[in-house]
């Protein structure tokens, strides 16, 4: 087989050299009714400044906004349990169902939602916006052991 | 016939009623002299420790066996008492031979034979490469040596490497508490000479819900460690802590224990450890982390006296320069399959782009491990094709099964210069998948379905391979191989590769059932496939069909005809002479 004549596809690099032309299209993306500043918002491309086998670091917008507002579009994986105080934010469709199978994982780049209120849960295949208080750190749910890293609390939803 | 039957029946009623408790091992195991092992007893009952009359072969068990006896009185699940137990932990049997283990107490009875066999004194090989494609199928096979080689007129244009291993044995897959089966427990199986339940590594499955206190049984790498001096490697594309590559060093009730199987991997150090999990080295501090605790595995290891790498680059520097022990490390999770990682790039290759594939890995390996003048144990695993064969992404699975071959290809340039080498070469489970013609493209309108070449109408497929790196230069040729699974989820069939990233057929809804993926609906030609699997499963399941085992070199006589997947081990120990101590 052939190599592509492209050059090594680097997420990483191209989004560093995407990063204006992102950020500036993400209005486009928002709701009409939305009152947030488009730098609220994150995408799961902007979490990580660094990706590397020794380990994950957050990009410096997720530290900018640790403990401030934001909003974030993503999938909502089925819920660990009905009565979870929470549920895992992903940036595609669970395709896996990783406490069905005690093979499978949930994928790296997951963030927590803690709900301010309970709200219905929506088809998983839905695209959703959630917004709420970003909180960055190692943390350990009390009920479940489920360790998260990064986690939105006092969170709202509504399907996009 | 009838009256068998009726006589049958009547016994197997009688014996129900007076066998009530669990013996581990379980009848007709099968278990390497000198090997140690965890013996348990469950009974169904409380029963008193005075109670119990234990025997085997007529002598008491505890002069029988050794060891200290551990008498439980309630074992529990949650408030749930399940009856009493009797355990031992690591107790041994010298001698080859039939062994009748007969137990009793109150009213429960149970009795069950073991046969307790030796090996030759003088190993026949002194390394063995283990090389495994998880989930390796006929098609997968097939498939590969068409893509990669072409067929005219019928016949093959090139042979693969594996094509020249002889078959010589077909192997049953099935688990102890199932005809079907998954490869924690064909693994353990081939790895220990012991079958064991579906999720089980290196354990038979006790009742009690804890995972890591089921009774264990000895791995091969233990008793590499116990009687000889030889290194040992382990190689896989998946994570280190996957199912397979744990089924080496391993022992756990449940597969999932990844960090724990981690630390199992740190007390046995095998001498090269390449492939993906660093997720599970890492200290839960670290942003990517997989771990419960602080322990940093990676500084572990170094500490230890491993050379790191971390890519494909650092691989080949440490190659060069280690003191006969490496740590090679090259995704958090599973590395990506050949096709995304050198072709398409995609996956996870934007983030991990520097994975080597299973050839360059097997080759530092042997280069490594072969420096070991006692010899060595290597297992590689291309652990793809079955990652791949359950989302029913086929190209992806062809294409790892065509970079397995050549990892085979390595193995045996190895072997042809150290002829005292054992190879085998398999799979441990298989799928449901066959092919079943091509999909040509140019053929009339626009519905794919009826671009299927069946029979005649097949034809043969235009893969090219211009380079002759001896994969397909694309795989999204005009007329290409259509393969198929016998099962799966609800899905939209696409006729087509999936240059995009790998196939996800289903994804699950909020009442938990997997649902046809939406994203394939639209692709022109889709075609909807209702799934005939219970609507909780995310993919296509293994198939119960045998497995096909290949050998060569010395020891190959150890496999022959149908053998249990526990026998394989056998072969291994014959091989290695794992019943004589080989250390002064």
């Amino acid at each position: 087989m052939s190599k592509p004549v492209q050059a090594r596809f680097n997420r990483r690099q191209t989004l560093q050299t995407m990063g204006l032309g992102l950020i500036a299209s993400l209005p486009l993306l928002a709701t009409g009714t939305r009152a947030q500043a488009a730098n609220s918002d994150i995408t799961f491309d902007e979490l990580y400044g660094k990706v590397s086998v020794l380990g994950l670091e957050f990009s410096e917008k997720v530290k900018q906004l640790n403990g401030r507002k934001i909003a974030m579009r993503g999938f909502m994986a089925p819920p660990l349990k009905a009565e979870a105080q929470f549920f895992v934010l992903t940036e595609i469709p669970m395709s896996i169902c990783p406490f069905c199978s005690t093979d499978s994982d949930w994928p790296d780049n997951i963030v927590v939602v803690y709900l301010g209120e309970k709200q219905t849960f929506t088809q998983p295949s839905q695209t959703i916006e959630v917004r709420g208080k970003l909180e960055m750190g190692s943390w350990t749910d009390p009920e479940t052991g489920f360790v998260s890293l990064l986690r939105i609390r006092q969170a709202e939803y509504a399907t996009v | 016939m009838r009256k068998i039957l009726a006589a049958l029946v009547a016994t197997t009623v009688l014996a129900g009623a007076a066998q009530a408790a669990e013996v581990f091992p379980l009848d007709r195991a099968t278990i390497l002299s000198g090997s140690p092992f965890d013996f348990k007893v469950e009974f169904d009952a409380v029963v008193k420790p005075e109670d119990v009359k234990i025997t085997v072969n007529g002598q008491d068990y505890k002069a029988a066996l050794g060891g200290q006896v551990e008498f439980i009185a309630e074992e529990k699940n949650k408030d749930k008492v399940l009856g009493s137990a009797v355990i031992l932990r690591g107790v041994t049997i010298a001698n080859a031979g039939d062994y009748k283990v007969e137990v009793s107490a109150g009213s429960e009875t149970r009795n069950v034979s073991w046969n307790v066999y030796g090996t030759p004194d003088q190993a026949k090989a002194k390394n063995v490469i283990f090389l495994i494609a998880d989930g390796l199928s006929v098609a997968h096979r097939t498939a590969a040596r068409i893509m990669s080689k072409g067929m005219t007129e019928g016949k093959a244009n090139g042979r693969l490497n594996m094509d020249d291993v002889p078959p010589v044995a077909f192997i049953g897959t099935s688990a102890t508490d199932a005809v079907a089966t998954d490869s924690a427990n064909t693994m353990s199986a081939y790895m220990t000479g012991h079958k064991t339940a579906v999720n089980a590594i290196g354990v038979y499955a006790d009742r009690t819900p804890a995972s890591l206190d089921d009774p264990k049984v000895e791995n091969i790498a233990e008793a590499l460690r116990r009687q000889t001096k030889k290194s040992i490697g382990i190689v896989s594309t998946s994570e280190l802590q996957d199912a397979t590559p744990a089924a080496v060093v391993a022992h756990t009730r449940k597969r999932g224990d990844k960090a724990d199987i981690n630390g199992m991997l740190f007390d046995v150090k095998p001498e090269v450890l390449l492939g993906g999990g660093s997720a599970y080295f890492l200290p839960q501090s670290t942003a990517g982390s997989k771990r419960k605790d602080d322990k940093d595995f990676i500084k572990l290891f170094q500490d230890a006296g491993y050379k790191l790498a971390t890519s494909k680059g650092e691989l080949a520097t440490v190659a060069g320069d280690n003191d006969g022990k490496i740590l090679g490390l090259f995704h958090t999770g599973n590395l990506d399959t050949t096709l995304d990682r050198e072709f398409l790039k995609k996956g996870t290759v934007g983030k991990f782009p520097e994975q080597p594939g299973l050839v360059e890995m097997t080759k530092v390996a042997l280069d490594t491990l072969s420096k070991n003048p006692e010899g060595f144990f290597l297992m590689v695993e291309a652990a793809n094709v079955d990652k791949m064969s359950h989302p029913l992404d086929w190209d992806r699975a062809v294409v790892d099964t065509i970079e397995f071959d050549q990892a085979i290809g390595v193995a045996r340039e190895f072997a042809a210069k150290n002829p005292d080498t054992l190879i085998v070469v398999t799979g441990d489970h298989t799928h449901g998948v066959s092919i079943i013609g091509t999909v040509d493209d140019e053929k009339p309108g626009t519905d794919m379905r009826e671009k299927v070449g069946t029979y005649a109408e097949a034809g043969f497929p235009n893969y090219e391979d211009t380079n002759g790196d001896g994969y397909p230069d694309r795989v999204d040729v005009s007329r290409r191989l259509f393969l198929n699974a016998n099962n799966g989820p609800d899905h939209y069939e696409t006729f087509r590769p999936k240059l995009d990233g790998p196939f996800a057929p289903a994804i699950q809804n909020e009442k938990k059932e997997y649902v046809a993926n939406e994203q394939y609906k639209d692709v022109p030609g889709a075609v909807f496939v209702p799934g005939i699997i219970p609507k909780s499963a995310d993919s296509g399941v293994h198939a119960v069909d045998d497995v096909v085992l290949q050998a060569e070199g010395p020891g190959a006589e150890g496999f022959r005809g149908y053998m249990e997947q526990s026998d394989v081990y056998k072969g291994l120990a014959e091989a290695f002479a794992l019943g004589a101590k080989q250390t002064n």
